[in-house]
């Protein structure tokens, strides 16, 4: 099977630093794959280099096959490469459903639509909203971005990706700061995700991450150390002494 | 599909006509039997209020700051002029020509707004209304220079309504061309493409990982801004059969981007309320005193961007919206 998502000795260089270093990286179609790292390990840094948010200074990025090194941003969520992102990039002052319906509308290419008023769009309208009911938030759909709950605001973050329908969807750290009750409801939701979308999460909490991970990826200074079976990498001598630690003796 | 229970009506229906909006636009109606010596200065309120509009459209929608709005203002206004002095008098065909120079300049300059952020945007707006402005004085052949454009001879509006001088014709005129292309833009910024350009102004960050072309939004937003600008130049020309070289004047694009701030930005109305404030107190407290109405000005620009970022219109949204309980 070709991979849906492959990176070819990708590295990004922050004048003399290696924030990634020749990462040569492959997903498989419908994978659930975890990275993991140390703070600074470069996880981001690689989410940022396959969406086109940075530019690499070398190396390649294939979906599902081509080549999309040189595309932008936008180009590859149109192919079905989309992220979240670790700190909320939310559109504050659009209530919960006019944000995702802006993002369905710009998934269905009616973003250059200048004269039927968004509400006349029927179709995006109720795509949005169903995708609010499936994430369970419909109470606050007519509420404002900026007045939510940290935790309400995080499902946002994902409610936007979804919204555009990936293939393959990157989660950075998608519970990060959210209390535990809230964080497992979102990992719920994540888990129930259909196969056809492939997922990538990078996350620090490693119960989460042995519990949802059939591969793990483990990049450390910038550098894939390992990939393996959640198993494998629990045992794995090089990974406990950079960077699990005690995590996994007790 | 599992049916959704939710009132979706706030959003299917965001973009109907409120009755505030029709009670507004019965202003001018009014305006005109209240005041009919003032035609002229009722005139220039909806020439500036078209002008303001423009400036709401690239900055309260796409979120570009511009110092030098007045460059497409001037260009619109120099194109009617011109076309007008060299036998294409028709007012139709002049607003349409303006639209097209001002939008050719806006399309050509956005590529420079793209790139850094406000500060950026405000010396490079700036930059390039100054150039438009030295070169307007300086090609005198053409534009009269300091002299401003003379022989400006416009026909009457579709062959019926010759310009008079009272001025009625000119009113309506404005009056009827600020309405229309209000209307468009109200459309516009309802639109999928409107909220697109909300969405790049709130998070331009998040815009590209939701699968949206921002630059090329921009450069469609800052051409569409410039063309409205370049409407309302050619509009003062047309209804004052002259050009002078202050509608490319620095004053005017700052004058507008405080006239937008006080009205506030984002709403279209807080444009169109912001002019008419501005207008109609300038006229009646500038006869008073000169100082003191700049002295006034000024403390109620301070006042506004301290303490009613979103100016008249947010105060005015304060006061209608009833107490919200927090949910
Ligand atoms: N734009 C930048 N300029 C300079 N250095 C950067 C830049 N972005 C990231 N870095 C550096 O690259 C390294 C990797 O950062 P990155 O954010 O990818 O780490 P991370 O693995 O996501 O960490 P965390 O778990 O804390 O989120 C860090 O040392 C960071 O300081
Ligand atoms: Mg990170």
């Amino acid at each position: 099977m070709t991979p849906v998502l492959q990176t070819r000795n990708l590295s990004k260089r922050f004048g003399g630093f290696f924030a990634s270093k020749d990462v040569s990286l492959s997903i498989e179609p419908g994978a659930r794959h975890a990275l993991i790292g140390p703070n600074g390990a470069g996880k981001t840094t690689l989410i940022n280099l396959l969406t086109g948010f940075l530019e690499p200074s070398a190396g390649e990025v294939f979906l599902k096959g081509e080549d999309v090194t040189r595309l932008a941003q936008h180009q590859r969520v149109k192919r079905g490469l989309v992220r979240t992102f670790q700190i909320n990039r939310l559109f504050a002052e659009m209530t919960v459903l006019e944000s995702v319906t802006l993002s369905v509308c710009e998934r269905l290419g009616l973003g250059w639509n200048w004269w039927r008023p968004v509400g006349d769009h029927t179709a995006a309208i109720d795509e949005a909203a169903e995708l609010l009911a499936t994430l369970r938030l419909l109470d606050v759909a007519h509420t404002q971005t900026r007045s939510l709950a940290y935790g309400r605001q995080r499902m946002i973050e994902i409610a936007l990706a979804l919204a555009a329908k990936p293939q393959v969807l990157l989660l950075d750290e998608p519970a990060a700061g959210v209390p535990t009750d809230e964080s497992r409801e979102l990992f719920e939701t994540i888990a129930q995700l259909p196969r056809e979308v492939t997922i990538v999460l990078i996350e620090h909490d490693m119960d989460l991450v042995f519990r949802f991970a059939e591969r793990i990826s483990v990049l450390v200074g910038g550098a894939l150390l390992t990939e393996d079976l959640p198993e494998v990498i629990a045992r794995d001598r090089r990974v406990r002494e950079v960077y699990l630690g005690e995590a996994l003796d007790g | 599909m599992t049916p959704v229970k939710l009132d979706l009506s706030p959003l299917r229906r965001a973009a109907a006509w409120h009755w505030a909006e029709y009670a507004f636009w019965l202003l001018p109606l009014v305006a005109y039997f209240v005041f009919p010596k003032n035609l002229a200065l009722l005139s220039q309120i909806a020439i500036t209020a078209l002008f303001c509009l423009s400036l709401d459209l690239i900055l309260g929608y796409a979120g570009i700051v511009s110092l030098g709005h007045a460059a497409f203002f001037g260009l619109g206004a120099y194109a009617a002029g011109l076309m007008a002095k060299y036998g294409w008098g028709d007012p139709l065909l002049g607003l349409a020509g303006a639209a097209l120079a001002a939008a050719a300049a806006g399309f050509l300059t956005s590529f420079l707004v793209l790139r850094g952020a406000d500060l950026t945007r405000l010396m490079v707006t700036l930059g390039v209304s100054m150039m438009l402005y030295e070169a307007a004085n300086k090609l005198t052949d053409f534009t009269g220079g300091v002299d401003g454009l003379q022989g400006v001879d416009i026909q009457p509006v579709l062959g019926m309504f010759s310009f008079d001088l009272y001025g009625k014709t000119a009113y309506w005129y404005s009056v009827a061309v600020l309405f229309l292309m209000f209307w468009v833009a109200r459309r516009l910024v309802h639109s999928p493409f409107g909220l697109s350009l909300r969405g790049i102004r709130q998070n331009v960050g998040r815009m590209p990982a939701i699968g949206a072309p921002v630059n090329a939004r921009l450069v469609a937003a800052y051409t569409i801004g410039a063309a409205y600008a370049g409407v309302a130049g050619a509009l003062l020309t047309q209804t004052t059969q002259f050009v002078s070289l202050d509608v490319m004047a620095f004053s005017r694009s700052a004058e507008l981007l405080l006239i937008l701030v006080l009205g506030g930005t984002g709403s279209l109305y807080g444009a169109l309320i912001g002019t008419m404030v501005f207008m109609a107190a300038h006229h009646f407290l500038s006869d008073i005193n000169p100082q003191y109405w700049q002295f006034w000005l000024g403390a109620a620009l301070v006042l506004i961007v301290l303490f009613a970022r979103d100016g008249i219109m947010g105060l005015l949204r304060k006061l209608s919206a009833p107490a919200r309980t927090p949910s």
